[in-house]
């Protein structure tokens, strides 16, 4: 455990990634192979089932150190993290322990069932042993997530530097289905567990958004353009007569769309394909804000299918008659999709087209019609470029349209969390209404640091009111707020929701008075309205 | 009547007609300490502890009229006897005990109850009522002894030294540079910014005795600072001086630092919870020391430490100042400084 909490530190202490990286391998070299098998697991999001509710956490910390509630979460929220505002609050141990990481997690596996007594006593003794650093990594592993920075492509290289292995193939095996109380390290990283596995995901093929004029990527031919939908990226895998679906965030999600399952009788084995799930009808693409009525469901209703039915476009195809697709070339992967896809003729599943254009004058013409369609502007993929592993420049390039942008007032602000507990960082904004001010978004982003010191200190000094810990602010700074797009909304006053706002700017030079109005937005709804 | 009250420019003694750090232009300013949102520019008058005054001289300006007492000493103004006592913030800070028909009240100014071996020692004060400051009023703050902070700080160093990586630690040039330098002098050189170095004189002149350190210069080579401790202040931070420097990494040491979101939101390479204000700890143990029935608490986590007291019986209010507004005074009083330095030492010859 001392050597984990080390290795927190240090990953914590560096926003470089060479050094983070460094941290890493040094872990990997010198740790015990059951704790290998744990960071890892915890750092891509495996976590160990929790045996004890953080609520009962909280309330035993508070219980022992005779702090009253509120006080608690005073501290929480200055804190921004429950398993650190244990930690701290916490009396400075009496005892010393020296267990090691695996150890730890077996002991909090075992306590699964057990009386909430026994529960208590174990996790008492356990804070009473362990230094403020390590009692956070402590609560932490019953309660939490690690988000220390660590990417899985981080993690990956790491690994691959510390065991001489390719880093393609250990993104595989640590993306695919393992148990870390069974695997082995060796088994772990060499990938004997994925060949024996059906639904292991290739990792996502990543573009960079593109910073060059278009005429600079060279002869429009060498290129592939696709419409950029906006829906939920995804992975279908068919492998010996079982269907799965991988969102991009590395979860199954075979199980909310049953509008795709016929798949597991009409696909061959042994095909991976990549696209993206979105709102579908008649062949045409819906607003995301139709599909978000289908997202993150445990059950769905027959209202909810009939209402927001769902498609996946496909963009390329990874695996083939069970082979790896993935080096050949884009040209090659298309035809077999191509042949695969059309051949199906299913009203769900759909072969997202290609965009043919002689020009990149003509291209970038149509690009500007992508909202018509919902689509959010245009992918171009070098028709020679191989599916690579993660984000790589070059080869693919995303083109997104403008989002729309509406300049608002800031009313409201409240202090963010995590890093950026102690100063005011989330923000409400509001366009005129005739005499009034109307709230249409909150957002959080796309301030610089120092520009969010400059807010924050507005906010102390012109502070009107005091909501816990939202502040009525006085009227004064504009900011332009950019938007992918709007619906309707019974559950705002305004009538109508902005998909995704963030700041664009702050318009120093702009008064309140210049505001944009409820009516500009309203008239926006209308427009797209019709587009569905 | 009450001993004082809360003004648009202060802390106001109505019965001695004087103010305690005023942040508005006053006649008569009582000066707690010498940190920037103590005391201002513009006051006719100032009565300070001795060694505040060649601070405030030498960072406002050479002619204000200042007054001087030492700790335990008092005078009298129409009554009210105002006397000093040690608040163990920084050097000079002191507590501002008043008294007028055997009534008591004391303004701490800014202090902490930890021995930091350079300012003198805080000592609680008997009184009726007592105006504490609360920047670090929730129970999360809890300081660790000075000295495994400061073995904390040695270890880092000496790995960075190892490493060829150029130890940066961030601190104000009042007070914290010159417990760091107190407290991390040994086989480590340690090379100050200007800002620091002209603090460091003042006060040693006045009497301080303050370990030897070597001011940067354009002579100064990155060797020298790579094997050495660099302190500067936080208007520095984001410097291309830093950047300009062989494999730096950055500390900061402030209170702040307890907390991971705060590291991180700080982006500094490392983070030292060392702090000149008291912790929780710190100010509940001075708090009943002072046996005070009222409790003022200016600035910080106000509402909460001030709702807590009176939780626990210590009837309490919070009060609306200008205090703790350091982090931003600090950073515009040393601009002018670092400027000037940037210039100075940002010269080719850093190779």
């Amino acid at each position: 455990m001392k050597r984990f909490a080390k290795l927190i530190q240090q990953l914590e202490l560096s926003n470089k990634t060479n050094d983070k990286i460094a941290a890493l391998v040094d872990y990997f070299n010198y740790a015990d192979d059951k704790d290998k098998i744990w960071v890892i697991a915890l750092f891509t999001g495996k976590k160990p089932r929790r045996p004890i509710k953080s609520a009962l956490l909280k309330y035993w910390a508070i219980e022992i150190t005779q702090t009253p509630e509120w006080l608690f979460s005073e501290s929480y929220s200055n804190v921004g993290d429950l398993s650190e505002t244990i930690a701290l609050l916490l009396p400075p141990a009496q005892n010393t322990s020296d267990f090691q990481l695996h150890k730890w997690i077996e002991d909090l596996h075992d306590l699964e069932g057990k009386d909430d007594e026994t529960k208590k006593n174990f996790i008492l003794n356990a804070w009473n042993t362990l230094e403020t650093q390590e009692r956070f990594i402590f609560n932490k592993l019953i309660s939490g997530n690690f988000r220390i920075g660590v990417s899985n492509k981080m993690l990956v290289n790491a690994l691959a530097k510390q065991s001489s292995l390719d880093s393609a193939q250990i993104m595989h095996s640590i993306m695919g289905k393992w148990n870390p109380y069974e695997i082995t390290f060796t088994e772990l990283i060499n990938g004997l567990h994925v060949n024996t596995d059906n639904s292991w995901p290739y990792p996502f093929c990543l573009a960079y958004a593109l910073e060059q004029e278009t005429e600079k990527l060279g002869d429009i031919t060498e290129w592939q353009a696709e419409w950029k939908w906006d829906g939920i990226r995804g992975q279908i895998v068919k492998r010996n007569g079982e269907l799965f679906i991988w969102s991009r965030g590395e979860e199954l999600v075979t199980e909310q769309f049953p509008e795709l399952h016929f798949l597991t009788d009409v696909l061959p084995d042994g095909v991976v394909l990549d696209g993206e799930i979105l709102a579908v009808q008649d062949k045409q693409v819906l607003s995301f804000s139709t599909l978000q009525q289908r997202l993150n469901r445990k059950t769905i209703s027959k209202k909810q299918l009939d209402d927001a039915p769902i498609g996946f476009f496909v963009y390329d195809i990874l695996e083939f008659e069970a082979n790896d697709f993935r080096e050949h070339p884009l040209s090659k992967r298309r035809k077999i999709l191509e042949k695969l896809i059309g051949s199906l003729d299913e009203s769900a599943v759909i072969l997202s087209p290609v965009i043919n254009c002689k020009t990149w004058e003509e291209l970038a013409e149509l690009r500007q019609t992508s909202r018509s369609i919902n689509s959010e502007g245009i992918m171009l993929k070098k028709l020679s470029s191989h599916y690579h592993s993660g984000r790589k420049r070059g080869d693919w390039w995303k083109w997104k349209i403008n989002p729309y942008t509406v300049d608002a007032v800031m009313i409201y602000a409240q202090k963010g969390s995590g890093r950026r507990a102690n100063f005011f960082t989330d923000y409400t904004f509001a366009v005129r209404d005739g005499e009034n001010l109307v709230t249409i978004a909150k957002a959080y982003s796309g301030l610089t640091d120092k520009e969010i010191k400059e807010v924050n200190s507005f906010v102390t000094k012109n502070a009107i009111e005091k909501f816990g810990p939202v502040r009525t602010v006085k009227p004064e700074l504009v900011f332009e707020i950019a938007f992918e797009g709007i619906a309707e909304s019974k559950r705002h006053k305004a009538g109508l929701a902005l998909r995704f706002p963030r700041i664009l700017r702050w318009r120093k030079d702009k008064k309140a008075a210049e505001i944009n109005t409820l009516e500009d937005l309203r008239q926006l709804l209308a427009s797209t309205f019709i587009n569905g | 009547m009450a001993l004082i009250e809360f003004t648009k420019r202060g802390i106001y003694c109505k019965q001695g007609d004087f103010y305690v750090d005023p942040w508005w232009p006053v006649d008569y300013a009582v000066t707690t300490h010498g940190h920037s949102d103590h005391v201002r520019f513009g006051n006719k008058h100032y009565l300070c502890h001795t060694l505040t005054k060649p601070i405030i001289k030498r960072r406002i300006s050479e002619d204000l009229d200042v007054e001087t007492l030492n700790y335990g000493e008092g005078i009298v103004r129409n009554g009210v006897k105002i006397s000093f006592f040690p608040a163990g913030h920084i050097i000079g800070s002191a507590q501002v005990r008043l008294e007028y028909k055997g009534e008591v009240c004391v303004i701490s100014g800014d202090y902490k109850t930890e021995n930091d071996g350079i300012s003198d020692v805080f000592e609680p004060v008997k009184c009726h009522s007592f105006v504490s400051e609360s920047t670090f009023g929730l129970p999360v703050y809890k300081w660790q002894k000075q000295d495994i902070v400061f073995d904390k700080i040695k270890s880092w160093v000496n790995d960075n030294i190892s490493q060829t990586k150029t130890s940066v630690l961030i601190a104000y040039s009042l007070g914290k540079a010159q417990r760091l330098i107190k407290n991390l002098a040994g086989d480590v050189p340690i090379y100050v910014h200007n800002s620091i170095a002209n603090l460091n004189e003042v006060i040693i002149n006045a009497g301080v005795n303050l370990p030897e350190t070597i001011r940067i210069t354009p002579e100064t080579t990155k060797d020298e600072l790579q094997k050495g401790i660099v302190i500067v202040p936080p208007a520095m931070r984001d410097s291309r001086w830093i950047k300009n420097l062989s494999h730096p990494v950055t500390g900061i040491c402030s209170g702040w630092m307890q907390v991971r979101a705060h590291r991180r939101w700080q982006s500094a390479d490392a983070g030292f919870a060392l702090s000149d204000h008291a912790d929780w700890t710190g100010l509940m143990d001075a708090i009943t020391a002072t046996g005070a029935e009222k409790v003022y608490v200016t600035h910080g986590f106000t509402a909460a430490f001030s709702r807590y007291l009176n939780d626990q019986g210590i009837e309490s209010e919070e009060v609306m100042t200008k205090f703790g507004q350091e982090d931003d005074e600090e950073n515009k009083v040393d601009l002018a400084d670092a400027e000037a330095t940037n210039t100075d030492i940002e010269s080719p010859k850093l190779v």
